[in-house]
Protein backbone atom coordinates (compact mmCIF):
# COMPACT_ATOMS: atom_id res chain seq x y z
CA UNK A 1 0.00 0.00 0.00
CA UNK A 2 1.85 2.69 -0.95
CA UNK A 3 2.27 5.83 1.11
CA UNK A 4 0.09 4.51 3.62
CA UNK A 5 2.03 3.52 6.91
CA UNK A 6 1.62 0.05 8.61
CA UNK A 7 3.07 -0.48 12.43
CA UNK A 8 2.57 -4.25 12.22
CA UNK A 9 4.00 -6.67 9.37
CA UNK A 10 1.49 -7.15 6.38
CA UNK A 11 1.97 -10.76 6.74
CA UNK A 12 0.30 -11.37 10.16
CA UNK A 13 -2.49 -8.29 9.52
CA UNK A 14 -4.79 -10.43 7.40
CA UNK A 15 -7.84 -8.93 4.87
CA UNK A 16 -9.90 -7.32 6.83
CA UNK A 17 -7.52 -5.55 8.96
CA UNK A 18 -5.79 -4.29 5.51
CA UNK A 19 -9.42 -3.63 4.39
CA UNK A 20 -10.04 -1.46 7.46
CA UNK A 21 -6.70 0.22 7.41
CA UNK A 22 -7.56 1.26 3.51
CA UNK A 23 -10.87 3.08 5.11
CA UNK A 24 -9.49 4.74 7.98
CA UNK A 25 -6.51 6.11 6.06
CA UNK A 26 -9.19 6.98 2.99
CA UNK A 27 -11.66 8.47 5.73
CA UNK A 28 -8.77 10.39 6.88
CA UNK A 29 -7.51 12.43 3.84
CA UNK A 30 -11.04 12.98 2.85
CA UNK A 31 -11.43 14.64 6.36
CA UNK A 32 -8.35 16.44 5.99
CA UNK A 33 -9.17 17.90 2.55
CA UNK A 34 -13.03 19.41 3.98
CA UNK A 35 -10.67 21.32 6.63
CA UNK A 36 -8.83 22.42 3.79
CA UNK A 37 -11.55 23.42 1.64
CA UNK A 38 -12.89 25.09 4.57
CA UNK A 39 -9.82 27.03 4.85
CA UNK A 40 -9.67 28.26 1.41
CA UNK A 41 -13.28 29.28 1.30
CA UNK A 42 -12.54 31.28 4.22
CA UNK A 43 -9.27 33.14 2.90
CA UNK A 44 -10.45 33.35 -1.08
CA UNK A 45 -12.22 36.85 -1.72
CA UNK A 46 -13.30 35.45 -5.24
CA UNK A 47 -16.95 34.37 -5.13
CA UNK A 48 -16.72 31.72 -7.90
CA UNK A 49 -14.19 30.28 -6.78
CA UNK A 50 -15.59 30.29 -3.32
CA UNK A 51 -18.70 28.72 -5.19
CA UNK A 52 -16.26 25.87 -6.78
CA UNK A 53 -14.50 24.62 -3.68
CA UNK A 54 -17.86 24.87 -1.36
CA UNK A 55 -19.11 22.28 -3.75
CA UNK A 56 -15.92 20.17 -4.19
CA UNK A 57 -16.35 20.59 0.16
CA UNK A 58 -19.14 19.02 0.29
CA UNK A 59 -18.43 16.27 -1.78
CA UNK A 60 -15.83 15.07 0.30
CA UNK A 61 -18.41 15.29 3.21
CA UNK A 62 -20.43 12.53 0.95
CA UNK A 63 -17.61 10.27 0.67
CA UNK A 64 -16.35 10.21 4.32
CA UNK A 65 -20.26 9.64 5.23
CA UNK A 66 -19.92 6.66 2.87
CA UNK A 67 -16.58 5.43 4.43
CA UNK A 68 -18.09 6.11 7.98
CA UNK A 69 -20.90 3.91 6.86
CA UNK A 70 -18.67 0.94 5.48
CA UNK A 71 -16.55 1.04 8.77
CA UNK A 72 -19.99 0.46 10.43
CA UNK A 73 -20.65 -2.49 8.73
CA UNK A 74 -17.18 -4.07 8.91
CA UNK A 75 -16.50 -2.97 12.58
CA UNK A 76 -18.94 -4.35 15.73
CA UNK A 77 -17.66 -1.71 17.97
CA UNK A 78 -17.85 1.45 15.68
CA UNK A 79 -21.69 -0.32 15.20
CA UNK A 80 -22.25 0.43 18.40
CA UNK A 81 -20.92 3.16 19.63
CA UNK A 82 -22.82 4.92 16.36
CA UNK A 83 -26.44 3.37 17.10
CA UNK A 84 -25.65 4.78 21.11
CA UNK A 85 -24.23 8.55 19.66
CA UNK A 86 -25.43 9.30 15.77
CA UNK A 87 -28.63 11.32 15.01
CA UNK A 88 -29.43 11.82 18.60
CA UNK A 89 -30.52 15.15 20.35
CA UNK A 90 -29.27 17.25 23.30
CA UNK A 91 -25.78 17.09 24.98
CA UNK A 92 -24.07 14.42 23.40
CA UNK A 93 -22.33 12.89 26.43
CA UNK A 94 -25.84 12.42 27.93
CA UNK A 95 -26.99 10.23 25.11
CA UNK A 96 -23.91 7.83 25.73
CA UNK A 97 -24.95 7.85 29.53
CA UNK A 98 -28.84 7.32 28.84
CA UNK A 99 -28.12 4.34 26.21
CA UNK A 100 -25.72 2.80 29.28
CA UNK A 101 -28.47 2.81 31.97
CA UNK A 102 -30.93 1.05 29.43
CA UNK A 103 -33.31 4.27 29.22
CA UNK A 104 -34.86 5.08 26.21
CA UNK A 105 -33.04 7.74 25.01
CA UNK A 106 -33.60 10.00 21.85
CA UNK A 107 -31.22 7.89 19.76
CA UNK A 108 -34.43 5.03 19.89
CA UNK A 109 -32.34 1.98 20.30
CA UNK A 110 -33.97 0.14 23.00
CA UNK A 111 -32.54 -2.95 24.38
CA UNK A 112 -29.07 -4.64 23.55
CA UNK A 113 -26.95 -1.60 21.78
CA UNK A 114 -26.67 -4.03 17.99
CA UNK A 115 -29.34 -6.89 17.44
CA UNK A 116 -26.36 -8.62 15.28
CA UNK A 117 -23.85 -11.13 16.73
CA UNK A 118 -21.87 -9.74 13.96
CA UNK A 119 -19.74 -13.35 13.07
CA UNK A 120 -18.51 -11.45 9.84
CA UNK A 121 -15.79 -13.09 8.20
CA UNK A 122 -13.72 -15.87 10.36
CA UNK A 123 -10.76 -16.01 8.37
CA UNK A 124 -8.93 -12.99 10.31
CA UNK A 125 -9.13 -15.39 13.48
CA UNK A 126 -7.32 -18.06 11.60
CA UNK A 127 -3.71 -17.63 13.24
CA UNK A 128 -1.15 -19.51 10.86
CA UNK A 129 -2.52 -22.82 10.83
CA UNK A 130 -4.96 -23.38 13.86
CA UNK A 131 -8.24 -25.94 13.50
CA UNK A 132 -10.98 -25.26 15.47
CA UNK A 133 -10.76 -21.70 16.30
CA UNK B 1 -36.94 1.63 17.32
CA UNK B 2 -38.71 -1.76 16.47
CA UNK B 3 -36.58 -4.13 14.14
CA UNK B 4 -37.92 -7.51 12.79
CA UNK B 5 -36.26 -9.31 15.10
CA UNK B 6 -39.20 -7.98 17.60
CA UNK B 7 -36.25 -8.78 20.66
CA UNK B 8 -37.71 -5.27 23.04
CA UNK B 9 -41.08 -7.61 23.25
CA UNK B 10 -39.03 -10.95 24.95
CA UNK B 11 -38.94 -10.66 28.76
CA UNK B 12 -35.51 -11.22 29.06
CA UNK B 13 -33.57 -8.95 30.56
CA UNK B 14 -30.01 -6.74 29.14
CA UNK B 15 -28.15 -9.53 31.46
CA UNK B 16 -29.88 -12.33 30.12
CA UNK B 17 -29.56 -11.45 26.65
CA UNK B 18 -25.73 -10.69 27.14
CA UNK B 19 -25.08 -14.46 28.31
CA UNK B 20 -27.62 -15.77 25.74
CA UNK B 21 -25.59 -13.99 22.92
CA UNK B 22 -22.37 -14.79 24.63
CA UNK B 23 -22.82 -18.47 24.19
CA UNK B 24 -24.33 -18.06 20.80
CA UNK B 25 -21.71 -16.54 19.50
CA UNK B 26 -18.82 -18.78 20.86
CA UNK B 27 -20.96 -22.08 19.51
CA UNK B 28 -21.39 -20.34 16.07
CA UNK B 29 -17.38 -19.56 16.03
CA UNK B 30 -16.36 -23.00 16.94
CA UNK B 31 -18.57 -24.53 14.29
CA UNK B 32 -18.66 -22.29 11.27
CA UNK B 33 -15.98 -23.12 8.95
CA UNK B 34 -16.57 -22.47 5.34
CA UNK B 35 -16.10 -18.51 6.81
CA UNK B 36 -12.22 -19.54 7.77
CA UNK B 37 -11.79 -20.22 4.38
CA UNK B 38 -14.07 -18.09 1.56
CA UNK B 39 -14.11 -14.50 0.86
CA UNK B 40 -17.08 -12.42 3.13
CA UNK B 41 -19.09 -9.75 1.73
CA UNK B 42 -21.29 -7.92 3.84
CA UNK B 43 -23.58 -7.68 5.97
CA UNK B 44 -26.19 -5.68 3.97
CA UNK B 45 -29.21 -5.98 6.17
CA UNK B 46 -31.92 -7.50 6.36
CA UNK B 47 -33.30 -5.95 3.11
CA UNK B 48 -30.77 -6.93 1.07
CA UNK B 49 -32.13 -9.90 -1.69
CA UNK B 50 -29.75 -10.61 -4.29
CA UNK B 51 -26.28 -10.53 -5.52
CA UNK B 52 -25.70 -10.16 -9.22
CA UNK B 53 -23.70 -11.81 -11.76
CA UNK B 54 -23.11 -9.76 -14.65
CA UNK B 55 -24.90 -12.68 -16.56
CA UNK B 56 -28.03 -12.19 -18.45
CA UNK B 57 -30.11 -14.13 -21.03
CA UNK B 58 -32.78 -13.47 -23.97
CA UNK B 59 -36.10 -12.86 -23.43
CA UNK B 60 -38.68 -13.23 -26.03
CA UNK B 61 -39.55 -10.00 -27.54
CA UNK B 62 -42.10 -7.88 -25.75
CA UNK B 63 -43.69 -7.35 -28.82
CA UNK B 64 -47.43 -9.47 -28.85
CA UNK B 65 -49.27 -6.43 -28.16
CA UNK B 66 -48.09 -4.27 -30.78
CA UNK B 67 -46.67 -4.87 -33.77
CA UNK B 68 -44.77 -1.52 -33.79
CA UNK B 69 -42.47 -3.15 -30.89
CA UNK B 70 -40.80 -5.56 -33.07
CA UNK B 71 -37.37 -4.94 -33.05
CA UNK B 72 -37.22 -4.62 -29.18
CA UNK B 73 -35.05 -7.33 -27.63
CA UNK B 74 -35.28 -7.87 -24.17
CA UNK B 75 -32.81 -9.91 -21.94
CA UNK B 76 -33.37 -10.64 -17.76
CA UNK B 77 -30.64 -10.85 -15.96
CA UNK B 78 -29.25 -13.73 -13.57
CA UNK B 79 -28.54 -13.00 -9.77
CA UNK B 80 -28.27 -15.22 -6.50
CA UNK B 81 -31.16 -14.67 -4.47
CA UNK B 82 -30.36 -14.50 -0.46
CA UNK B 83 -31.85 -17.26 1.04
CA UNK B 84 -32.65 -17.29 4.84
CA UNK B 85 -31.30 -19.68 7.70
CA UNK B 86 -33.47 -19.39 10.78
CA UNK B 87 -33.34 -22.09 13.80
CA UNK B 88 -35.71 -21.68 16.81
CA UNK B 89 -35.22 -22.74 20.51
CA UNK B 90 -36.82 -22.27 23.72
CA UNK B 91 -35.22 -20.93 26.93
CA UNK B 92 -36.95 -21.52 30.74
CA UNK B 93 -37.75 -18.63 31.91
CA UNK B 94 -36.42 -19.78 35.28
CA UNK B 95 -32.93 -19.86 34.37
CA UNK B 96 -33.11 -16.17 32.93
CA UNK B 97 -34.35 -15.55 36.53
CA UNK B 98 -31.72 -17.21 37.95
CA UNK B 99 -29.10 -15.67 35.83
CA UNK B 100 -30.84 -12.36 37.16
CA UNK B 101 -29.85 -13.64 40.60
CA UNK B 102 -26.26 -14.20 40.39
CA UNK B 103 -26.56 -17.49 39.35
CA UNK B 104 -23.41 -18.92 36.66
CA UNK B 105 -24.58 -22.43 35.63
CA UNK B 106 -27.32 -21.60 33.33
CA UNK B 107 -28.53 -23.96 30.97
CA UNK B 108 -28.97 -22.25 28.02
CA UNK B 109 -27.99 -25.59 25.57
CA UNK B 110 -31.05 -24.99 23.42
CA UNK B 111 -29.65 -21.92 22.31
CA UNK B 112 -26.29 -23.77 22.04
CA UNK B 113 -28.06 -26.91 20.65
CA UNK B 114 -29.85 -24.11 17.88
CA UNK B 115 -26.12 -21.94 17.02
CA UNK B 116 -24.38 -25.09 16.23
CA UNK B 117 -27.48 -26.43 14.21
CA UNK B 118 -27.50 -23.09 11.50
CA UNK B 119 -23.85 -23.13 11.71
CA UNK B 120 -23.56 -26.64 10.35
CA UNK B 121 -26.31 -25.84 7.87
CA UNK B 122 -24.31 -22.33 6.22
CA UNK B 123 -21.33 -24.78 6.21
CA UNK B 124 -23.36 -27.72 4.42
CA UNK B 125 -24.81 -25.00 1.68
CA UNK B 126 -21.49 -23.77 1.32
CA UNK B 127 -19.43 -26.87 1.02
CA UNK B 128 -22.35 -29.06 -1.00
CA UNK B 129 -24.49 -26.43 -2.31
CA UNK B 130 -28.23 -25.74 -2.25
CA UNK B 131 -30.01 -26.07 -5.92
CA UNK B 132 -32.97 -25.31 -4.01
CA UNK B 133 -31.29 -21.56 -3.07
CA UNK B 134 -29.65 -21.67 -6.59
CA UNK B 135 -26.18 -22.64 -4.88
CA UNK B 136 -23.74 -24.45 -6.22
CA UNK B 137 -21.19 -25.41 -3.34
CA UNK B 138 -17.28 -25.76 -3.31
CA UNK B 139 -17.42 -29.33 -3.70
CA UNK B 140 -20.03 -29.68 -5.76
CA UNK B 141 -18.61 -30.91 -8.57
CA UNK B 142 -18.69 -34.87 -8.62
CA UNK B 143 -15.40 -36.43 -7.21
CA UNK B 144 -12.45 -37.80 -9.53
CA UNK B 145 -12.06 -41.60 -7.93
CA UNK B 146 -8.55 -40.87 -7.70
CA UNK B 147 -9.28 -38.77 -4.98
CA UNK B 148 -11.63 -40.75 -3.11
CA UNK B 149 -10.51 -41.35 0.74
CA UNK B 150 -10.25 -44.72 1.73
CA UNK B 151 -9.99 -46.27 5.57
CA UNK B 152 -6.70 -45.99 5.58
CA UNK B 153 -5.84 -42.98 7.07
CA UNK B 154 -1.80 -43.37 6.54
CA UNK B 155 -2.85 -42.56 2.98
CA UNK B 156 -4.30 -39.43 3.56
CA UNK B 157 -1.25 -37.02 3.21
CA UNK B 158 -0.66 -38.76 -0.72
CA UNK B 159 -4.52 -38.12 -1.45
CA UNK B 160 -3.97 -34.41 -0.43
CA UNK B 161 -0.52 -34.03 -1.72
CA UNK B 162 -2.19 -35.07 -5.11
CA UNK B 163 -4.83 -33.34 -4.60
CA UNK B 164 -2.81 -29.91 -4.29
CA UNK B 165 -0.62 -30.98 -7.08
CA UNK B 166 -3.58 -30.67 -9.40
CA UNK B 167 -4.79 -26.90 -7.99
CA UNK B 168 -1.04 -26.16 -8.83
CA UNK B 169 -1.87 -28.11 -12.60
CA UNK B 170 -4.82 -25.98 -13.01
CA UNK B 171 -2.96 -22.67 -12.55
CA UNK B 172 -4.37 -22.49 -9.15
CA UNK B 173 -1.92 -21.01 -6.71
CA UNK B 174 -2.07 -20.73 -2.55
CA UNK B 175 -2.19 -20.23 0.15
CA UNK B 176 -3.91 -23.56 0.15
CA UNK B 177 -6.55 -24.91 3.01
CA UNK B 178 -8.20 -28.23 4.09
CA UNK B 179 -11.51 -28.38 5.52
CA UNK B 180 -12.29 -31.44 6.90
CA UNK B 181 -15.47 -33.95 7.72
CA UNK B 182 -16.18 -34.28 11.49
CA UNK B 183 -15.35 -37.79 11.37
CA UNK B 184 -11.96 -37.35 8.99
CA UNK B 185 -11.14 -34.65 11.29
CA UNK B 186 -11.57 -36.83 14.46
CA UNK B 187 -9.74 -40.16 12.55
CA UNK B 188 -7.03 -38.22 11.33
CA UNK B 189 -6.01 -36.75 14.53
CA UNK B 190 -6.18 -40.49 16.58
CA UNK B 191 -4.19 -41.79 13.19
CA UNK B 192 -0.54 -42.20 13.42
CA UNK B 193 2.26 -43.71 10.96
CA UNK B 194 5.53 -44.98 12.34
CA UNK B 195 4.80 -43.14 15.64
CA UNK B 196 3.93 -39.56 13.71
CA UNK B 197 0.56 -38.35 13.84
CA UNK B 198 -0.55 -38.08 10.50
CA UNK B 199 -2.47 -34.89 10.95
CA UNK B 200 0.84 -33.42 11.77
CA UNK B 201 1.54 -34.69 8.37
CA UNK B 202 -1.03 -33.39 6.54
CA UNK B 203 -0.46 -29.84 8.39
CA UNK B 204 2.35 -29.68 6.73
CA UNK B 205 1.30 -29.94 3.46
CA UNK B 206 -0.55 -26.83 3.14
CA UNK B 207 0.46 -23.17 4.22
CA UNK B 208 -3.37 -22.48 5.02
CA UNK B 209 -5.15 -24.14 8.15
CA UNK B 210 -6.81 -27.23 8.52
CA UNK B 211 -10.63 -26.63 9.51
CA UNK B 212 -12.80 -28.99 11.10
CA UNK B 213 -16.02 -28.64 8.61
CA UNK B 214 -19.60 -29.95 10.37
CA UNK B 215 -21.55 -30.53 7.47
CA UNK B 216 -19.14 -31.68 5.24
CA UNK B 217 -18.75 -34.82 3.80
CA UNK B 218 -15.23 -35.94 3.04
CA UNK B 219 -12.27 -33.22 2.59
CA UNK B 220 -11.94 -30.39 0.23
CA UNK B 221 -8.60 -28.89 -0.68
CA UNK B 222 -9.05 -25.76 -1.77
CA UNK B 223 -7.21 -22.16 -2.44
CA UNK B 224 -7.38 -19.06 -0.35
CA UNK B 225 -5.90 -16.53 -2.87
CA UNK B 226 -9.01 -15.01 -2.73
CA UNK B 227 -11.53 -13.73 -5.81
CA UNK B 228 -13.21 -17.74 -6.08
CA UNK B 229 -15.64 -18.31 -3.35
CA UNK B 230 -17.52 -15.42 -2.34
CA UNK B 231 -20.07 -15.79 0.85
CA UNK B 232 -22.53 -12.10 1.08
CA UNK B 233 -24.41 -11.70 3.84
CA UNK B 234 -27.33 -9.56 4.57
CA UNK B 235 -28.11 -10.22 7.82
CA UNK B 236 -25.30 -11.19 9.84
CA UNK B 237 -26.30 -14.25 12.26
CA UNK B 238 -28.89 -12.64 15.00
CA UNK B 239 -31.74 -13.26 17.90
CA UNK B 240 -35.00 -12.59 17.23
CA UNK B 241 -38.42 -13.62 19.61
CA UNK B 242 -41.23 -15.79 18.86
CA UNK B 243 -43.45 -15.56 21.91
CA UNK B 244 -43.55 -16.09 25.52
CA UNK B 245 -45.57 -17.45 28.42
CA UNK B 246 -45.38 -18.02 31.78
CA UNK B 247 -42.76 -20.97 31.49
CA UNK B 248 -40.53 -20.27 28.81
CA UNK B 249 -39.03 -17.58 25.87
CA UNK B 250 -39.07 -18.94 22.28
CA UNK B 251 -36.30 -17.30 20.29
CA UNK B 252 -34.35 -17.92 17.01
CA UNK B 253 -31.33 -17.41 15.46
CA UNK B 254 -31.48 -16.36 11.57
CA UNK B 255 -29.39 -15.36 8.95
CA UNK B 256 -29.52 -14.33 5.06
CA UNK B 257 -26.98 -15.21 2.74
CA UNK B 258 -25.84 -16.29 -0.26
CA UNK B 259 -23.25 -18.55 -1.78
CA UNK B 260 -21.04 -18.19 -5.18
CA UNK B 261 -18.50 -20.19 -6.60
CA UNK B 262 -16.95 -18.15 -9.36
CA UNK B 263 -13.75 -20.69 -9.61
CA UNK B 264 -15.06 -24.51 -9.24
CA UNK B 265 -11.88 -24.71 -10.28
CA UNK B 266 -9.89 -23.57 -7.33
CA UNK B 267 -11.21 -26.76 -5.32
CA UNK B 268 -10.60 -30.78 -5.17
CA UNK B 269 -13.43 -32.39 -3.55
CA UNK B 270 -12.25 -35.62 -1.86
CA UNK B 271 -15.33 -38.39 -1.49
CA UNK B 272 -16.18 -39.45 2.00
CA UNK B 273 -15.51 -43.12 2.66
CA UNK B 274 -17.54 -45.55 2.48
CA UNK B 275 -19.38 -45.67 6.22
CA UNK B 276 -19.28 -48.57 8.08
Amino acid sequence: MAGESLHEERTILGPEILDRHRAISTLMEELEAIDWYDQRIQASENQELQATLLHNRNDETEHASMLLEWLRRHDAAFDQQMRKYLFTTGPIREAGAAATAGQTAAVGAAGPATNSLAIGSLRATISARSEIE
Amino acid sequence: MMDHLFREMAPVSSAGWHEIETEVKQALKITLAARKLVDFKGPQGWEASSVGTGRSEALESPTLWNAEGTGVEARIRHVLPLMELRVPFTIRRSELAALDRGARDLDLDPAVDAARKIAIAENHTIFSGYPAAGIRGICDAPPEPSFSLGDDLESYPVLIAGALNRLRDRGVNGPYAVALSERCYTDLTDATKAGYPVFEHVRRLVDGPLVWAPGLDGAAVLSMRGGDFELTVGQDFSIGYLSHDAEQVRLYIEESFTFWTITPQAAISLAAPEKA
